[in-house]
């Protein structure tokens, strides 16, 4: 049954679904909705799980870490500067091979401090060794969160699920929630083998030097490049059971007869697929593909998707200052090694909560579409093109 | 089997990495063993950890774990909260240097005392950041020489005190915490007894001397952090629920020099200039902790010279933990 769901509401109900016996947190904006329900949730007994008020993010992803260490199913989430706090601990979790579940609220990271959505904060901790999961709505907020858990625990590698701040936390929407037995039937109790036992005493986090450390470092590689089949396979399952997909690694919309595709991640894609909606009646051949799983990078499923594209538009809301669109630059790199020269536009925007709306959209399509005849260069240096957005959003704002 | 019964002698066994005379390898022997095994311990980074912990060649023989420096706390704090959840009573032991301690570790433990967690934090405190090639940390004593408090021209080492941390315990109002050092070791078999005996956040300060960074010799340490006791620099307290519950009594004073002359990052005290000001400051400032915690005049019968006959008599009351060959094994 539909219910009408805030989506921090609704994705804490997924996580006490999935029943954490140890939850840490430290508040921060847009997160702090999930964590209060779960407190409650706690407070009156509706989830049995210690809930643990940490003392900063980087003592939370701490809490968590050693929770799972020891054998409890966990959960965290956070934000934005306090993403970054927890760096030095999400790259220490993953190298211990940990399986963490958290919820990213994307928010922008200061200067200027800004609370409100883009992928700045997860994407600069791409290199960590989290996979990373965006979502579109709520409803895949609930669905991701508990495949996030057998992902993660089928795999011995911890995963983010990232979630648009405000536009999906603080957003109302219809969303079905599994019953307890149907979470159960799909997410076994939480079992892991390497954990701190007095009768099994090992020794966790010891150090390495240059004799083994690189491969150390490859096993958690190939671990990662091995998750994208278990991605894909879970989705499989959870859809069978649940009658929903997430979409794996990637979701396409009217990508038949597609030329132009435009490509983004989380909810930007709902408006990206309103646009492509217009520009259809418009007669544009034109589709859009939601990428859904980051890290790992799904290179060989982008290359299945996108090898019939005539010209590729990437949108994303995060910057490497001084490099570009991130997205835009990895995609390239597998359009490459695939030896496909499809040309490739990166468009970086909706930066500290600026909407990309359809219409928005439309623009930037119309104006990449129009600057096709000027492009001699397929691998162009990247175009940010904020003055099309900045008239784009005036006119529609 | 229970595979602890195949190597199991002490917590933390021999042919690990620590250099001759270290003070904290005897310390983190002589707590873990009167632990024991049936115990999960976490390690901050530093001189502990790298020492015992290298890849395959651990020295550790309980469950033990390392993140990174600044969160043992926090990690304890996760255990002891996955083992609460469990409906497990397995002691969670924290150790850590100073800087872990004093510096970097202080919001993680601060909000795992606060929080209230079933947790030991032992700190071993060398008093400089040992593991890095010895910089001054704020545990470094007044007028130290460190390699980033070099004395010079402008400078007679150190210029700030020491951080009094175990105050700043005591200001958590936490069930207990004390002061020890490897010198007494009924003192601090006492201590770990007690803090073991106690529910919730405890804390215990081991001072450790560095051979290396304190530039004594190593046959030295254990008189060393016995002269910081009878010099009144580190004074033995025990404190409970921020009130101070006990002191080992002076039973005699001794002049800090007596202290400062076998370590060489005193030594520009000495041969500088201005160091005979230095020495007087350092001597005020063990007055003053003397007249603090009425080292003198204590209503107590453990005093230094009876904690020193103790500890000769018992060879110190160590034994390991394991049921045969312990006594060779005295600290």
């Amino acid at each position: 049954m539909k219910q009408l769901l805030e989506g921090s509401q609704a994705v804490a109900e997924a996580v006490r679904l999935c029943r954490p016996q140890v939850v840490a947190a430290y508040p921060i904006t847009p997160q702090t909705h999930i964590i209060e329900r779960l407190a409650q949730h706690v407070a009156n007994g509706e989830l049995a799980a210690e809930f643990i008020n940490a003392e900063s993010e980087f003592g939370a992803a701490s809490i968590v870490l050693g929770a799972v260490a020891s054998g409890a199913r966990s959960f965290t989430a956070t934000a934005s500067q306090g993403l970054l706090l927890m760096t030095e601990v999400l790259y220490n979790i993953a190298g211990l091979r940990l399986p963490v579940v958290m919820i990213c609220a994307n928010r922008a990271v200061g200067a200027p401090i800004n609370i409100f959505s883009d992928h700045q904060d997860s994407m600069s901790v791409r290199d960590a060794g989290w996979i990373q999961l965006y979502v579109d709505s709520n409803q895949m907020a609930v669905d991701m969160l508990i495949q996030a858990y057998r992902i993660a625990e089928v795999c011995e590698l911890p995963v983010m699920v990232c979630m648009d701040g405000f536009l999906l936390t603080h957003t109302f929407e219809p969303v079905v929630l599994p019953s307890q037995a149907e979470v159960d039937g799909y997410l076994p109790a939480f079992q892991f083998a390497r954990t701190l036992d007095p009768t099994q005493p090992m020794t966790i986090g010891g150090a390495s030097e240059a004799d083994n450390y690189q491969e150390y470092r490859i096993a958690q590689h190939h671990a990662m490049e091995n998750s994208l089949a278990v991605i894909e396979a879970l989705d499989a399952e959870f859809e069978q059971q649940f009658g929903r997909t997430s979409g794996g690694l990637l979701q396409g919309y009217c990508l038949d007869g597609a030329q132009i595709v435009l490509l983004g991640m989380g909810s930007l894609m709902g408006a990206v697929c309103d646009a492509v909606d217009n520009l259809r009646t418009q007669g544009e051949a034109v589709g859009a593909l939601s990428l859904r799983c980051f890290r790992p990078f799904p290179a060989q499923a982008l290359i299945q998707y996108l090898s019939g594209a005539q010209r590729i538009i990437v949108l994303e809301k995060a910057i490497s200052i001084g490099g570009g669109g991130i997205v835009a630059a990895e995609l390239r790199a597998a359009l490459y090694q695939a030896g496909i020269t499809t040309p490739l536009e990166s468009v970086i925007g909706g930066l500290g909560g600026r909407d990309l709306t359809p219409e928005v959209i439309e623009t930037i399509f119309k104006k990449r579409v129009e600057a096709e005849t000027e492009m001699t260069n397929h691998f162009a240096p990247n175009h940010i093109i904020t003055d099309e957005i900045d008239s784009g959003g005036k006119a529609h704002g | 089997m229970d595979k602890r019964d195949l190597f199991r002698d002490n917590v933390l066994t021999s042919g690990h990495r620590a250099c001759s005379g270290c003070g904290e390898a005897m310390a983190a022997r002589m707590v873990t063993d009167l632990i024991g095994p049936d115990a999960i311990y976490i390690n901050a980074t530093g001189c502990l950890q790298v020492f015992s912990s290298h890849n395959q060649q651990s020295a550790w023989q309980a469950p033990w774990i390392h993140s990174v420096f600044a969160n043992a706390a926090a990690v304890a704090s996760g255990v002891e909260a996955a083992l609460r959840a469990k409906g497990k009573n397995t002691p969670v032991i924290v150790q850590a240097g100073d800087g872990g301690t004093f510096d970097i570790g202080l919001q993680c433990l601060s909000g795992m005392i606060e929080r209230g967690h079933d947790i030991l934090f032992v700190c071993y405190d060398n008093e400089a950041y040992m593991n890095t090639g010895v910089q001054r940390s704020s545990s470094t004593p007044h007028a130290v020489r460190t390699t980033t408090s070099p004395p010079g021209r402008l400078a007679n080492g150190k210029h700030e005190l020491k951080k009094d941390v175990i105050s700043i315990m005591a200001a958590h109002h936490m069930p207990y915490a004390a002061t020890a050092t490897i010198a007494y070791f009924p003192d601090l078999k006492a201590k770990v007894e007690k803090a073991m005996s106690i529910k919730g956040p405890r804390f215990l300060q081991v001072l450790s001397p560095c051979p290396l960074g304190w530039m004594h010799d190593s046959a030295l340490s254990v008189t060393v952090s016995r002269l910081a006791v009878e010099t009144g620099l580190f004074p033995l307290l025990e404190l409970e629920h921020g009130e101070l519950t006990g002191v080992m009594r002076l039973a005699e004073q001794k002049p800090v020099e007596e202290y400062l002359r076998p370590q060489g990052r005193f030594k520009h005290l000495f041969t500088g200039k201005e160091g005979g000001v230095e020495l007087r400051h350092l001597q005020a400032l063990a007055d003053a902790r003397i007249r603090r915690y009425g080292l003198l005049e204590a209503d107590t019968k453990w005093d230094t010279a009876r904690a020193m006959q103790s500890e000769r008599n018992g060879r110190g009351g160590y034994v390991s933990t394991s049921t045969s060959g312990g006594a060779e094994h005295g600290a």
